[in-house]
Parts: structure tokens; sequence; C-alpha cells
């Protein structure tokens, strides 16, 4: 293993920083508003922190680790989150081997393309491959009801969380002259962008927050929260320009678009929990939780930010 | 050695738990204590007390030992291996016809000897579409004869879509097990109501039972 770039190390020293200003925050909050555990908003600010540290950790290992790190961290994302979005699909019996397929084949192979940065497939591979021979699987079995639905689900399911997932690392295959060996920044930058969003929105929300923007999608999030958030985010990913192949103005671009598409990727998948009438996603992570409630808004902006960057800066 | 291997394989079968299931245990209705404890649940795959064990707390798991039916765990090595070295599980006989000691008095020794039971009242693994098949009458005797020790029923979710009867491939699915308050037999219930009361109290905890 090389030694990670002197960037990389900024970066990821700037990140335990705020933590640690985050955790300060927190533990002078619990002993002043929350002595005794019962305030809920403490707790769960909390909660959240201590679910940060241990994101940042495994992200931030991920990163130093390379293309093999980013690799299997968001292999395993990809699994968990199909896991828990296949847990809430009115899939039965006759989708067993589809299902299986879906898990135990798409899901290696996809990332296996991504590996071997073979672009011409893995952006079509779950597309159209998957996406014809899947229902050919299931048709096999010979259940017809609802096999419509059922089909779909499946297909949607691995657009999202094996398709959409696996462009954040495929953005380490990208050639951008002048930005050799750096390429992992681009996933810090996306991941920083999207995650400082869904803070700022939040903390924009919890101080002037009046006017909701989508009552029956997500009661928390407000015009104020939305404007105030993107708009702070938006400016600290162009102060992050010198982390990317950007100028700060080209920064501020791609962080609005990043914004934008993890605040309405986050409106969608709120959306598919209404109609499946739960709350969270799954309960794997205290404070925020399943895989799927951290990950949506990188979803939603992974795969347009690299189609952006390709065409706009890459060389391949 | 033995007991190394044991030990090795309880481990590796936990991890493979949490790996496909991500499974959560839910004490809706008790804490995870010390106290000793029928666990009573649903019953529609081999993996069921796998799932519960794996979401006892560690020291807990020791104590607790699942009933399994023999003629299923007896059956080649790598089972015998599993049920009685890995699970320690009390072995019952459920052929009536050639069975040579009774399943009541086996799980009642277990429970003097100091242990919590696993135990699937339904007698056998639930294929059909209903939720719970009718109890057998095991839970009662059981619950006579020992009316000292609370019995507590636990829904396991989900995990008959992990892996139907008949596949060998497990889909990956979220997995939980949710604990109710504890039951007792009341002076003088009868069988059938004991029964009722046993059955609903276990489907009350179904997730499917609290959306519609």
């Amino acid at each position: 293993m090389t030694m990670p770039h002197p960037d990389l190390v900024a970066v990821l020293a700037g990140i335990l920083g705020v933590l640690v200003v985050a955790s300060t925050i927190g533990f002078v909050l619990q002993r002043k508003l929350s002595p005794d555990g019962s305030n809920a908003v403490v707790e769960n600010l909390n909660d959240r922190i201590r679910a940060w540290w241990i994101m940042v950790v495994l992200m931030g290992l991920a990163l130093i680790g390379g293309k093999t790190g980013v690799t299997l961290l968001f292999g395993f994302c990809s699994f968990a989150a199909l896991r828990e979005f296949i847990t809430l699909t009115d899939t039965r019996r006759a989708d067993h081997w589809a299902l299986a397929a879906a898990f135990f084949v798409v899901l290696p192979v996809q990332y296996y393309l991504i590996w071997i940065e073979w672009y011409g497939l893995y952006s079509i591979f779950i597309p159209v491959y998957a996406f014809l021979l899947m229902p050919i699987i299931a048709a096999a079995r010979g259940d017809t009801d609802h096999f419509l639905v059922r089909i779909a689900e499946v297909q949607w399911a691995l657009m999202i969380c094996v398709f959409a997932t696996s462009h954040v690392p495929a953005l380490l295959s990208l050639d951008i002259a002048g930005y050799e060996g750096r390429n992992v920044l681009l996933i810090a930058f996306l991941v920083i962008v999207v995650q400082i969003s869904d803070v700022l929105q939040y903390v924009w929300g919890k101080l002037i927050g009046r006017t909701k923007i989508a009552p029956k999608l997500s009661p928390s999030k407000t015009v104020e929260g939305f404007v105030g958030g993107a708009l702070s985010a938006t400016a600290v990913g162009a102060g992050l320009s010198w982390m990317t192949p950007f100028t700060a103005l080209q920064a501020a671009f791609l962080s609005l678009v990043i914004v934008l598409l993890g605040f309405f990727g986050g409106l969608v998948m709120s959306a598919i929990k209404r109609d499946r009438g739960v709350k969270d996603w799954g309960h794997l992570i205290a404070g925020h939780g399943g895989f799927i409630d951290r990950l949506d808004s990188v979803v939603f902006s992974a795969p347009i930010f690299f189609h952006l960057v390709r065409y706009g800066w890459s060389a391949v | 050695m033995r007991g190394a291997g044991a030990g090795l394989a309880g481990a590796l079968i936990l991890f493979f738990a949490r790996f496909i299931t991500a499974v959560r245990g839910r004490w809706a209705g008790v804490e995870p204590t010390d106290e000793q404890r029928i666990y009573f649940a649903n019953h529609a795959s081999h993996g069921d007390f796998v799932l519960i064990w794996t979401v006892l707390p560690r020291r807990m798991r020791f104590t607790t030992r699942p009933v399994a039916g023999s003629d299923y765990w007896l059956k080649g090595r790598l089972r015998r291996f599993i049920g009685c070295d890995v699970f320690n599980a009390v072995l019952i006989d459920r052929d009536r016809g050639s069975r040579t000691s009774d399943p009541v008095a086996q799980m009642t020794e277990a429970l003097d000897a100091g242990s919590s039971l696993i135990v699937f009242p339904e007698g056998t693994r639930n294929t059909t579409d209903a939720r719970l098949l009718p109890f057998k009458s095991g839970l009662f005797h059981l619950a006579r004869a020992r009316p000292g020790v609370a019995l507590v029923p636990a829904w396991i979710d989900n995990l008959n879509r992990v892996m139907p009867k008949g596949e060998f491939v497990p889909i990956p699915l979220i997995c939980t097990v949710t604990f109710g308050a504890p039951l007792r037999l009341t002076e003088g219930e009868t069988k059938q109501d004991f029964l009722a009361r046993a059955e609903a109290a276990l489907l009350a905890l179904s997730p499917k039972a609290n959306a519609s």
C-alpha cells in the first residue's frame, strides 16, 4: 500500500476535527439538557454523532485503502441496501431464484466490472442484461400473480441499490489530466457535499424552518431548511474545490447538482417508505435507521456526478 | 477439541445468521434478564432457533436449549454435531409409536437442571399460508408440570421468506424476533383456553397483526 495523498490526509484530519467539535457540543448539551437521558432531541443527536464516528472511520479506512477498500465498502453497502429494499417488496416464493441471482450473481458481477473498469459493460449490465434476464428467471416458475409488480420491484431495487451505488467506486476509473492518483478525493468530495447538505438542511430546518415542503412525504423537511441547506452546502462544495480538479465555480455548480439530486432522491425514497408503511428502511445504524436512509442522497447523485465529471473532465 | 470445534461452529453460524438476516431482537414485553424461561415461537424454518439464539445476550445462549425433533437432528454427522454439540438441543422423538421417553419429561428434566428452553408448539414447520398452525398440547403439559417458569412468546418474522421449504439458497432479508409479555398457566385454566391464549399472545407480536 502506498502512502495516502497529503490532500486526503488533510481532508480526513478536517473531518475528524469537525467530529471532535460535534462530540464536544453533544457532550455539553447532554450534561445541560438531558443528564438523565430524557431529552429525545439531544439523545438522537448524540446517537447520530456516534454513528457518524463509525461511518467516518469506515469511509476513511476505505479511502486510504484505495480501489480495493472503496470497492469492498460500497459492494457491502449495496448488499446491505438490497437486503433492506427486498425486505419491503411483495416478492414471493416464485421469485426465489431471481432474488438469489440478484444478490449472488448480479451484485458481484457489477462490482467486478467496476473493478476491471469496463465502462461499456457496467453502464448497461443492470439496465439491459439484468432487466431482460431476471424476468425470464421469474417467469420460468410459472406464478403470474402480480408478476409485473414483482419484476418491477426487483429491477428497481437493483437499479437503486447496486447500479446507482456502484457509480461511487466507478469514480476511481476516471482519467483526469493532472489529477492522477487523487481520484479517491472525488469520492470524498461527493460524500462530504451530500452529507453536509443533509446536516445543514437539518440545522437550517431546526433554526428557521416554517413552511413544510412535502408534508405528505417527509414532515420534517421545510422550504427554509432546503434553501438554506442547499445554498450553504454549495458554498462548502465551492470551498472544497482545492481537493478536486474543478475551479471554485465548477465545484459550486457540481455541488448544487449533487445537493438537488440528493434532496429529491431523499423525497423519492421517502415516498417508497410511506407506500410500505415504514418509518425507516432498517435498523442497522442507531439514530439513522437503515443503510438506505443514509445512502439515499448519495445514490441519486452518484451516477449523474459520475457522468458529468466523465464528459467534462475525463479522458476515458 | 470437540468443545472448541463447537464454539467455532457456533460463532460461524451466528456470523452467517447476522450476514443473511441482520436479525434484531425486540424486547417488547420482557427484558433480556437471566430469569429461567420457556420461549415459545412460530416455526417456519430449521433456522428458527438460530435466530432466537442470535438475539439472546451471549451469557444467556449457554443456558438456553432448543427443543427439536430427533428425526431431523440425528440424521447425519453434521446435523448431529450442530444439534447436539453446538446448540445442545433437547432432542425429542415426535413419533408417538416408536418413542421410548416422554418429551414433556425430557423438557422438565432440562428445566430442573437450570436451563431455559426454546420450543415450537406448532410441532412442525408451518409451510401453509396460515400464519400459525394450531398448537399441540405439549406446551400446556409443560406449563402444568412447571408452573413457576414464565412462558415468553417470541415471534420470528420474515425467516420463511429467507429460505422457503425446499430451497437451499437463502435470500438475504431483514428478520426480527419480537419477545412478548410472559404468560403463566392460571388456576383451573383448561387446555383449550390456555393454548388459545398462548396462540393469541404469539400472533399479536406479528408485525402484520399490528399493520391490519
